[in-house]
């Protein structure tokens, strides 16, 4: 067998950007440490009080009193646990990186639905890249930024952005292919048909996708800790190097009540939630001959009809 | 008057080798071994056909006969492999997208088997949809909406959404945003074939209601004969994706073109799609006002009949006469045929009256059912015999 030096050629192709374009990850890292550091900023030093109340409030109207309450105590357990200020960096990192990922995710997944070529490039690109071990992904990261919070964050994008794509895909084309007909035979243009058909109906399945972009991203925190970004992975990471259980266990409580909290709120959007049951509610009941009870329930052919 | 719509030499091949797949069928290779050689499908071929301003025109076919391909050929939401389509003297396949898009968001409507309504817009706007992709201001959109959703019986559930309604009244708003973009033409797929059979027949009188007072030219697919015979006023009947019969209900009910046209109409419930133009008779024997009694008298006993239709000046049916009668009013000394010697023992309908309407009224009198025009002029009569001929008759070629 011939030995090929594929390792190599990648470490060259790396050495060979960074001769090249180095300004592209200035830049790219001047970017991130603004946003990281801006939001982090805002979320640590505030009181806890503020931001447990607004966190409660935006629980209470996506979800319901269930994970509002839920939202009071973990959060009040995060203080007494003294952890407020790194699970306040680690949410912002955790922000910052789900909200790039989406944004380069969800256009990537639209074109993939309606181009079967970047759909069949994009797939087994897709692949590898949830197949590849998270610490490989370090390594190109630290060469391109250095130490600290900045490689973390990119690190997180990627390895978050496939189930961005994914569903987004799988959400369009899942779309009624009728109602897509529907709308090529009123004369919409592609565009009224991505934004007013495709993009509403495909909504809970991309919704379902930007919360596994969050989760996947919160569970990169510990690894960018490794790096040297601050919050909640650093905690993890000294108690690891130190091996002190008690600060570890309470790091990692912290992800994890932070990991449900951020889970119950997205997993929420796009599906009916209490404000949109209350309002719809009551447009129902104005209605004659029909009780709210009738809520959803699917088309049944046979139903008499007032005529 | 010009057809709205033309369809000249329509084909479409599913598949790779669409130009090898034209040349076999264009040498009338049929569909299986299209396939078998080129792996292509020949979903339509070589189908043309005119629809009138008005018309109701039913494309009838199993599934798998093409139907709902041709139907998507007529608007381009599949492109054509062959031939030209053209709407109001508008040859479609020469317009750009943009036109394209704008004929059919304004002279194109389609009802959908599914509805294909938007599961998250009200049913008002799902009725205003194509007024909302024509950018027309709101207030307007609102209105013709609301028009549409009154003329299909549903205004007062306009704030529902689609899925708070059952099957019927879905496929009423998918109806209604059809009327509300005010084309020239419908084109339906399968409109009623997702519905129970009430509703069914309660959407097609609707649709009969609609057609009478709208006039549009419709184009409506299905798979059931009885539907298209209750609707259609021209039938093409579909088969593998060629066309086996185009004609009126009655014409192909009496001349099925080839075994798989009569197999269907062996299942139509005949006495629903003949009318009484269809059983129309010359009559044997009428009689004058004024005529001799004796004279008519022994032309009945000629023709073996009891009665005869009298007729006025103008045409009109006077009354009967009956044998018995007659002989009496000849012992009692009266030999002119008056209005004295006359009954009304009789029954009438109009000619597009279909036998289901009249059947009980055959056979009741001394004489056939007379058939009249508007004004009460006999135009002819449907004997018993004629009735009994048209449901017992069994397609010429299936028998054969």
């Amino acid at each position: 067998m011939p030995d090929i030096p594929l390792g190599r050629w990648v470490a060259d192709l790396i050495d060979w950007l960074l001769a090249t374009v180095p300004w592209l990850f200035d830049a790219i890292s001047a970017v991130m440490q603004v946003l990281v550091d801006g939001l982090t900023g805002v979320l640590a030093t505030a009181p806890p009080v503020v931001w447990i109340v607004v966190f409660t409030l935006i629980a209470l109207v996506v979800r319901g009193w269930g994970l509002a309450l839920y939202t009071v105590l973990a959060f009040l357990l995060v203080v007494s646990l003294e952890l407020w200020v790194e699970t306040m960096q680690t949410l912002a990192l955790v922000l910052v990186a789900a909200v790039i990922a989406t944004a380069i995710g969800v256009p990537i997944g639209i074109l993939a639905a309606r181009n079967r070529a970047v759909s069949v490039v994009v797939r087994p690109v897709l692949d590898s890249m949830q197949t590849t071990p998270v610490f490989v992904y370090l390594i190109p990261a630290v060469f391109f930024f250095g130490v600290g919070v900045v490689p973390g964050v990119v690190a997180t994008i990627l390895f978050a952005i496939p189930p961005g794509v994914r569903l987004t895909e799988l959400g369009i084309r899942q779309v009624d292919r009728e109602v897509v007909e529907a709308a090529h035979a009123f004369g919409a243009r592609p565009g009224q048909i991505l934004r007013e058909v495709q993009l509403p109906l495909a909504l809970p399945s991309i919704m379902a996708g930007i919360n596994q972009v969050i989760m996947l991203a919160l569970s990169m925190v510990v690894t960018a800790g490794l790096l040297g970004a601050a919050g909640l992975g650093a905690v993890v990471v000294r108690a690891v190097t130190q091996l002190d259980v008690a600060s570890g266990f309470e790091g990692g409580l912290a992800v994890v009540l932070l990991a449900i909290f951020l889970d119950r709120l997205t997993a929420a959007f796009g599906q009916t939630t209490a404000l949109s049951r209350l309002v719809r509610g009551r447009a129902r009941r104005t209605l004659p001959g029909r009780t709210a009870s009738d809520a959803g329930e699917p088309a049944r052919a046979g139903a008499p009809e007032p005529v | 008057m010009p057809p709205v719509l033309r369809a000249t030499g329509l084909t479409k091949v599913f598949g790779a080798r669409e130009q090898e797949a034209l040349r076999l069928a264009g040498e009338g290779v049929g569909r299986d071994e299209v396939q078998r050689r080129t792996g292509s499908t020949l979903a339509v071929h070589d189908v043309g056909f005119t629809v009138e301003r008005g018309e109701l025109f039913v494309i009838m076919g199993l599934s798998g006969s093409g139907k709902s391909t041709l139907v998507r050929l007529l608007n381009r939401l599949i492109e054509p492999s062959a031939g030209t389509i053209e709407v109001d003297g508008q040859d479609l396949r020469a317009l750009s997208d943009a036109d394209l898009r704008t004929l059919r968001n304004e002279k194109v409507s389609m009802v959908f088997q599914h509805f294909a309504l938007l599961p998250h817009r009200t049913v008002r706007e799902n009725a205003a949809y194509a007024l909302k992709i024509r950018g027309i201001g709101a207030a307007e959109q609102r209105e013709r909406a609301d028009w549409a959703l009154r003329t299909v019986g549903l205004l007062e559930r306009a704030d529902a959404r689609p899925d708070q309604l059952s099957g019927g009244m879905q496929q009423r708003v998918g109806l209604a945003r059809a009327l509300a973009a005010d084309s020239e033409v419908l084109l339906m797929d399968e409109p009623f074939s997702a519905l129970d059979p009430l509703i069914r027949r309660d959407m097609q009188d609707l649709l009969v209601r609609l057609q009478t007072e709208l006039h549009k030219t419709i184009v409506f697919i299905t798979h059931d004969l009885n539907e298209a015979m209750r609707l259609g006023d021209r039938i093409l009947m579909l088969k593998d994706g060629r066309t086996v019969q185009l004609g009126t209900g009655p014409e192909i009910i009496s001349a099925p073109a080839d075994d798989y046209v009569a197999d269907f109409t062996s299942d139509v419930d005949r006495t629903r799609v003949l009318t009484a133009g269809d059983l129309l008779r010359e009559p044997r024997l009428t009689a004058r006002l004024g005529q001799p009694a004796g004279e008519v008298l022994r032309a009945l006993g000629a023709a073996e009949a009891n009665g005869v239709y009298v007729l006025g000046e103008d045409g009109r049916i006077a009354g009967v006469a009956r044998d018995d009668l007659l002989a009496r009013a000849l012992q009692e000394g009266r030999t002119a045929l008056g209005p004295q010697e006359l009954v009304a023992d009789f029954a009438t309908t109009a000619p597009d009256r279909p036998l289901v309407e009249f059947v009980h009224l055959v056979g009741r009198s001394a004489v056939p059912l007379g058939v009249v025009d508007d004004d009460g002029r006999l135009l002819g009569v449907v004997p018993r015999a004629a009735v009994l001929d048209a449901l017992a008759a069994v397609p010429a070629r299936r028998g054969a």
